[in-house]
């Protein structure tokens, strides 16, 4: 579980995130949207403390994250970012094998999970593990990334816009993966994204974030039928014209 | 030819050891500097900058200027290996810390904050993702500066660290063009050869199987090993390779470092010298191609143990007196001093003078009436002078300057090798010359005369250091050497205009003297 309490962080006189509270509890996947500059990737930061927050407090499993090294924390959290950085200089083999080997996880173990993740991602170990990322395609190097996130059986995973350098057909097939090892691993998982679709599509709930505060937090069905305010009442009606341009498309042919 | 190549191996060997030893220091001083200024860009702005400053001094006057450093620091010897690589170090130094600093800040933000997400500590960052990634361009890096050291280590002779330079210096000093070339092509040679290591390094370090750089690093290791091995091998039939002289037990000596500044009369000397002392059974190694004042200072430290010194330049530049001193007191108060502050003994003037002296064509003597400085001075305003590098500093040239009033329309500083051509060619009108020198006689020039006396008497004579000072087989062996002036101007004159060698001038020399024989002597 993942509580953040009424965290603040401001940059000069940037405010990014003004006082938000938020819940992500076992088991679920929470989507944060909002446009770039909204707070939600530094909202996302400060879960394993690659941002610390100027007030409020961050718990993991009931626990202050700031008790104990940040180094420790984040080796217990996935993290996915969009543009990857996996080392180009290490085969998939050693970027997947990375969090376990930074554990001292017995060698024999750490092989054996690399196998067993990079099936789970859809690249059979044979074919792909000594592979470097530049003989791979994009949507595979995400794959590598998500395997290497999850390689040291993390307690929590924090996605930030992970598919959003996919071109839309990759991007469909790999959110519904996404979703499903979210729920075979029985993951905490958290979630950035700019696309409300996808959050919508992909979420249990949704987080809508503007200008550094939290303007409404619900599943995608009473985000939907019931936005807390005007603005979110905007996005998601630029959202619903979207998908009645493209029926009026389909009907005209 | 084969006389020629056989000092190659050992001055290879000591250039290398040179170039490795500063490459190394520069490179283990560097890293560290570099990653942490990689994350702090004032510092980074600093080093860069102050390595930039170092890059700027000539490699020479670096070089020279690391012997008084050293000298007054009293931690290291100001002679030989430690200047050398003091300097050679901080000249390598720019271009790693540059390309270091360069490759850690071009390193994917996106791969250091996947490293950090994932839960790698700085050090971690670091050591497993900034420097493996910014690996190519340190090695471009530390391959520049190799091509750098191993042109500037050229330089090191000066200072009295044996590099190729000794080729070099002696080969331009005594108009040897083949020995200039052997010397230019081997440090060529050597820079193409560790260039080539380093650019495969360089390319494997860039590709994906890092395991490719063993091979490069083999080639590095063997080239070592047979540039370590060749001198012992060669070292049977050849010169023996210089090393530091052998501290033996007090009072006995067996091994003698003689020491020689770089022109042809000091080349002379030097093999002289050498001949005298072998014929006595003491055995010899020799520092040539010594800076002015690095020689007196090597001297005085123990690093060298004799070499021929001129009484004006000790007199005006040691001593610090002035000129219109007699030549008898110059001597005698300089022995007595020699020996009070330094205890160096100095076994008498040789037999000649080698004077700082003003030269000029015979055509523009004839033209201009010029007999004396004083001639000289009426004219001088039209007129054009060329000296050696030190001449315009040194405190003859002002004696001479306020004594007559000399002010020239321009003043040019060349390299004594050149001087005498460039007067020839009238380049320049007036030259300082050395009265010893045998390109006077030969290139037909006009000596002036120096009626107020402000030039001081140089009378050539072997001073020996506190080691040497009182062994009795290396005095007996050098102290009935006579030579007088017309028989060094021949000498010179053999080597710079005949192509002879400084040791067949020298045999010359040595045929019209009595022998001594001193091996039997009691030390």
């Amino acid at each position: 579980m993942i509580e953040l309490r009424a965290v603040s962080k401001r940059y000069g006189d940037f405010h990014a995130v003004k006082d938000v509270t938020l819940e992500v509890a076992r088991g679920e996947l929470l989507a944060i949207v909002g446009a770039s500059g909204s707070g939600k990737t530094t909202l996302l930061k400060m879960v394993n403390r690659l941002v610390e927050p100027d007030a409020g407090e961050v718990r993991l499993d009931g626990k202050d994250v700031r008790e104990g090294p940040a180094v420790d924390l984040r080796r217990t959290i996935g993290y996915v970012i969009q543009h990857v950085g996996l080392l180009p200089h290490l085969t998939v083999e050693d970027n997947v094998a990375m969090v376990p080997r930074l554990l001292a996880w017995p060698e024999e173990r750490t092989r054996a999970r690399v196998v067993e993740l990079l099936e789970l991602v859809g690249l059979p170990a044979a074919t792909y593990r000594d592979r470097f990322p530049d003989e791979l395609s994009g949507g595979q190097r995400q794959r590598v990334g998500l395997a290497r996130a999850l390689a040291a059986k993390p307690r929590a995973l924090l996605l930030d816009e992970p598919l959003g350098a996919l071109d839309p057909i990759i991007r469909a097939t790999l959110q519904r993966e996404l979703r499903k090892i979210h729920d075979d691993l029985a993951l905490t998982t958290m979630m950035v994204t700019h696309d409300l679709i996808e959050a919508l599509t992909l979420a249990d709930r949704v987080a809508v974030m503007l200008h550094g505060e939290l303007r409404q937090v619900a599943t995608p069905h009473e985000l939907v039928t019931s936005p807390a305010d005007d603005w979110v009442a905007e996005l998601v009606e630029m959202a619903r014209r979207q998908g009645a341009s493209l029926r009026a498309l389909e009907e005209r042919a | 030819m084969n006389d020629l190549l056989r000092g190659v191996p050992p001055l290879l060997a000591s250039h290398l050891e040179l170039v490795v030893v500063a490459l190394v220091v520069a490179f283990a001083v560097s890293l560290p500097l570099a990653i942490a200024a990689s994350s702090r860009p004032r510092l980074a702005f600093a080093v860069v900058t102050g390595a930039g400053v170092v890059q700027t001094i000539p490699g020479l006057a670096l070089l020279a200027l690391m012997v008084p450093i050293l000298a007054k620091s009293g931690v290291l010897s100001p002679f030989g290996f430690p200047p050398a690589v003091i300097a050679l170090t901080l000249y390598a130094m720019l271009p790693i810390l540059r390309n270091a600093v360069t490759g850690i800040r071009g390193v994917d933000p996106a791969a250091t904050e996947a490293a950090r997400g994932m839960g790698m500590s700085p050090w971690q960052v670091t050591r497993l993702v900034e420097l493996p990634l910014a690996a190519p361009v340190i090695a471009a890096g530390v391959r520049t500066a190799t091509v750098w050291t191993v042109g500037a280590a050229t330089l090191a002779t000066p200072v009295g660290q044996p590099s190729l330079g000794n080729y070099i210096f002696a080969g331009l000093q005594t108009r040897n063009f083949a020995m200039l070339l052997v010397g230019v092509a081997a440090a060529a040679g050597l820079a193409l050869v560790l260039d080539a290591i380093l650019a495969g390094l360089e390319r494997a370090l860039s590709g994906r199987k890092r395991s490719r750089t063993f091979v490069p690093v083999a080639a590095f290791a063997l080239v070592v090993a047979i540039v370590a091995i060749l001198p012992r091998v060669t070292a049977a039939s050849g010169s023996a390779r210089a090393s530091a002289p052998a501290r033996a037990s007090q009072g006995e000596l067996t091994r003698v470092r003689l020491g020689g500044k770089p022109f042809t009369e000091q080349y002379v000397l030097v093999a002289l010298m050498r001949a005298r002392l072998e014929a006595a059974s003491v055995q010899v190694d020799v520092a040539q191609s010594l800076g002015s004042t690095v020689a007196f200072d090597a001297l005085v430290h123990g690093d060298i143990d004799a070499y021929v010194e001129y009484s004006g330049t000790l007199w005006t530049n040691a001593m610090k007196r002035p000129a219109g001193v007699p030549r008898w007191r110059v001597l005698a108060e300089l022995d007595a001093w020699l020996a009070r502050e330094h205890g160096v003994r100095s076994l008498g003037s040789l037999g000649f003078e080698n004077a700082y002296a003003l030269a000029v064509r015979r055509a523009t003597a004839d033209k201009l009436g010029l007999h004396t400085l004083a001639d000289l001075a009426r004219v001088a305003p039209t007129l054009s002078m060329g000296a050696d590098y030190e001449f315009f500093g040194r405190a003859e040239w002002s004696a001479v300057e306020r004594a007559y009033g000399l002010r020239f329309a321009r003043k040019t500083s060349f390299d004594p090798a050149l001087l005498y051509e460039a007067v020839v060619r009238g380049e320049v009108d007036v030259i300082s010359a050395f009265s010893s020198d045998g390109r006077i006689a030969a290139d037909d020039l006009v000596v002036l005369d120096d009626p107020a006396g402000a030039l001081p008497a140089y009378d050539a004579m072997i001073v020996l250091g506190p080691r040497a000072a009182n062994d009795r087989r290396v005095a007996c062996a050098l102290g009935d050497l006579h030579v007088p002036v017309e028989r060094m101007r021949r000498a010179n004159a053999m080597v710079d205009r005949d192509h002879a060698t400084p040791a067949e001038a020298a045999a010359w020399l040595l045929a019209g003297m009595p022998a001594a024989d001193c091996s039997t002597l009691q030390r």
